[in-house]
């Protein structure tokens, strides 16, 4: 049983969702989304331990032995992202289930459940599978239905947050599957490792720098770099509570690990670098994400977009950490994957307890919650605090590493930018923090903590948010050991 | 379209042939152009016609919407059902060679089967949207 778990990761949730639908009970699917999120944690988490033991996974689907078939293969890298994505899954459905319940229409429920386990699933899909094609196919699985998630947000403006995405989406994914036909065209292989392999002797060929372009440019649209990004406050910010937490801390960091993927594993950091001089466009795009999506985050109102804002910059940290083309860098950019999860999943789902008790998350609506929602606030705090990159929590082992990364280039300025950022991140957060415990709430409404439903899942992931700020042995090995991988130093 | 006859006639006098011909492009599907999804199309299609000329309730009535509306999840759990029938049987997720005792004769079982699958939901899910479009403003009235 044990060698199925790499495709089981995957299709459990997959034959989950039909169920889902099947069933239309609301409370049903939601056991159905619950089971299928645990399975795939756990899956996830045995697979790790694995990998990290004794090295890769390899899976042929169907028998077809690859290079012809498809191949599951997994090593450190996408085990890790397996867990990210899977552990925020969890964590999200059981917060889902009283959150839904207030946001979604009733008879919509299950049709819920079942695009959320296909969002997961095509996520564990694009992460788990060795075959480029697969990758696309998954993408197109979890894109699908994330729109579907987005345009169920109870705002009328949801249905066209999620057109948005939906156009901006599909042709992301569009230039990605003209990259991979361009790469099939001349190497006449989808395996990646038989991608790698083939790749070098055909470097020279333009074909192969038009693929390498289209895929750049597609991984980009759906990662939401800067200038890329404009699909994503709507859709973060329109979209029900939950959604927002599960593609906050999943759907962009999948995107990441695609564009690690094709760019290190499959063309490799000697072709991304020296021949296509990939860091002279991660880089200033990155910065320029990091300090106009900071400052418009700190202008916004609407708590929700101003984190979606924040989204957008924090993933220039992790471009930015790819940009130094090194192990430390890669370190910096892999762990602040798992980080930027556990924080933006923390803090997303704060506000759905917000919008679960006050039905707004407009920043006067917060006025003086810190008294009458204590935990709910509390958990904002230390995930904003996280978001700043205060020691003990997971953002400052994130930006020490991403600075350590620049100053081993020697590139100071860098190291100073992201110090910068961090004050702005503050801006931001104390914004909140200044309306929730430093004005007064207005008198003529009542109003409670959150039930535990949701406070229970969101102080999981805050108390993670702590865990892994003080004791990181862990995720720095994990990102250290795929970062050797993806730079080619270790198998 | 109550007075057309000709075209009351010739559209029931059709539509069995679409669906056997749907199903023919399903089950030749290994040998011919063809397979799951022109297959789904075509079933759906017959009773797309169907609905443009006796009108969506009628065929409602014979088709209803939750009924497509499971199609469209049953398919998908075919499709799989046949992966882990694969698995139990010994071999890997889609592995067809063990669903019979030659993996020749298993290859082919197992194509049809997913195909099979495809066709269900493909069905399922073109009937539901044309549903979908067609209900739409005639609930409000």
């Amino acid at each position: 049983m044990t060698q199925h778990l790499p495709v089981l990761q995957v299709v459990i949730p997959l034959v989950l969702a039909p169920l889902c639908v099947l069933v239309r009970h609301p409370r049903a699917a939601w056991a159905l989304a619950a089971l299928g999120s645990l399975c795939a944690f756990g899956i996830a988490l045995d697979i790790v331990s694995t990998v990290l033991a004794s090295g890769p996974l390899s899976y042929d689907v169907g028998d077809w032995a690859p290079p012809w078939g498809i191949e599951y293969r997994i090593d450190a890298v996408n085990a890790w992202i397996l867990v990210i994505v899977s552990l925020v899954s969890t964590a999200v459905v059981f917060f889902a289930r009283a959150s839904v319940e207030r946001e979604v229409e009733a008879s919509r429920v299950a049709l819920f459940y079942a695009a959320y386990l296909l969002c997961l699933s095509g996520l564990l899909g694009i992460a788990a599978t060795g075959d480029v094609f697969n990758v696309f196919v998954f993408l197109e699985i979890s894109s699908l239905s994330a729109y579907a998630l987005i345009a169920l947000g109870q705002d009328r403006r949801a249905l066209a947050a999620a057109f948005r995405y939906l156009i901006m989406g599909s042709v992301g994914a569009t230039f990605i599957v003209i990259g991979i036909g361009l790469m099939y065209a001349t190497t006449g292989t989808l395996n990646m490792a038989d991608l790698a392999d083939r790749l070098p002797g055909v470097w020279h060929v333009r074909t192969i720098k038009v693929a390498y372009g289209f895929l750049a440019v597609g991984c980009f649209l759906k990662l939401a770099l800067f200038p890329l990004h404009l699909w994503l406050p709507n859709a973060y910010t329109f979209a029900p509570s939950a959604v927002t937490a599960f593609m906050a801390a999943t759907a962009t960091k999948v995107a990441v690990y695609m564009l690690l993927r094709f760019f290190f594993t499959i063309f490799g950091a000697a072709f991304s670098f020296d021949v296509m001089n990939l860091d002279m466009v991660l880089m200033p795009l990155a910065v320029a994400a990091i300090f106009s999506m900071s400052f418009v985050a700190i202008l916004q109102t609407n708590v929700k977009r101003l984190l979606a804002y924040s989204s957008v910059a924090q993933i220039g940290y992790m471009i930015l950490g790819i940009s130094f083309a090194s192990v430390t860098g890669l370190t910096a950019a892999v762990l602040h994957l798992f980080n930027h999860a556990l924080m933006k999943g923390a803090l997303f789902m704060a506000l759905g307890c917000v919008a679960y008790r006050i039905g707004s998350v407009h920043i006067d609506a917060m006025a003086g919650l810190g008294k009458r929602m204590p935990a709910t606030m509390a958990a904002f705090v230390v995930g904003g605090l996280s978001l700043v990159g205060v020691p003990l929590t997971v953002g400052f082992v994130s930006k020490w590493y991403l600075i350590l990364a620049a100053l081993e280039r020697g590139w100071w300025p860098l190291a100073v930018i992201v110090l910068i950022t961090s004050v702005m991140a503050l801006a931001y957060v104390w914004r909140v923090i200044e309306a929730a415990y430093f004005r007064e709430f207005p008198g003529d409404r009542e109003t409670r903590e959150a039930p535990a439903a949701l406070l229970v899942p969101t102080w999981a992931l805050v108390v993670l948010n702590v865990y892994f700020g003080i004791d990181a042995t862990r995720t720095v090995g994990v990102a250290e050991r795929a970062a050797e991988i993806l730079m080619g130093a270790a198998p | 379209m109550r007075e057309e006859l000709v075209l009351r006639l010739a559209a029931k006098m059709m539509a069995p042939f679409i669906l056997v011909f749907g199903l023919y492009v399903h089950f030749h599907g290994d040998y011919s152009p063809g397979g799951g999804f022109q297959a789904g199309v075509i079933l759906a299609a017959a009773f797309v016609m169907l609905s443009l000329v006796f009108g969506l309730d009628a065929v409602q009535r014979a088709l209803p919407l939750w009924f497509v509306r499971s199609c469209a999840a049953l398919g998908v759990l075919v499709y799989a059902g046949v992966g882990f029938a694969a698995m139990a049987l010994g071999a890997n997720f889609l592995g067809y060679d063990a669903l019979a005792s030659d993996p020749e004769k298993g290859q082919h079982l197992g194509i049809l089967l997913v195909e099979a699958g495809v066709v269900i939901t493909v069905f399922g899910v073109m009937t539901t949207a044309f549903y979908v479009f067609a209900d739409r403003g005639r609930r409000k009235s």
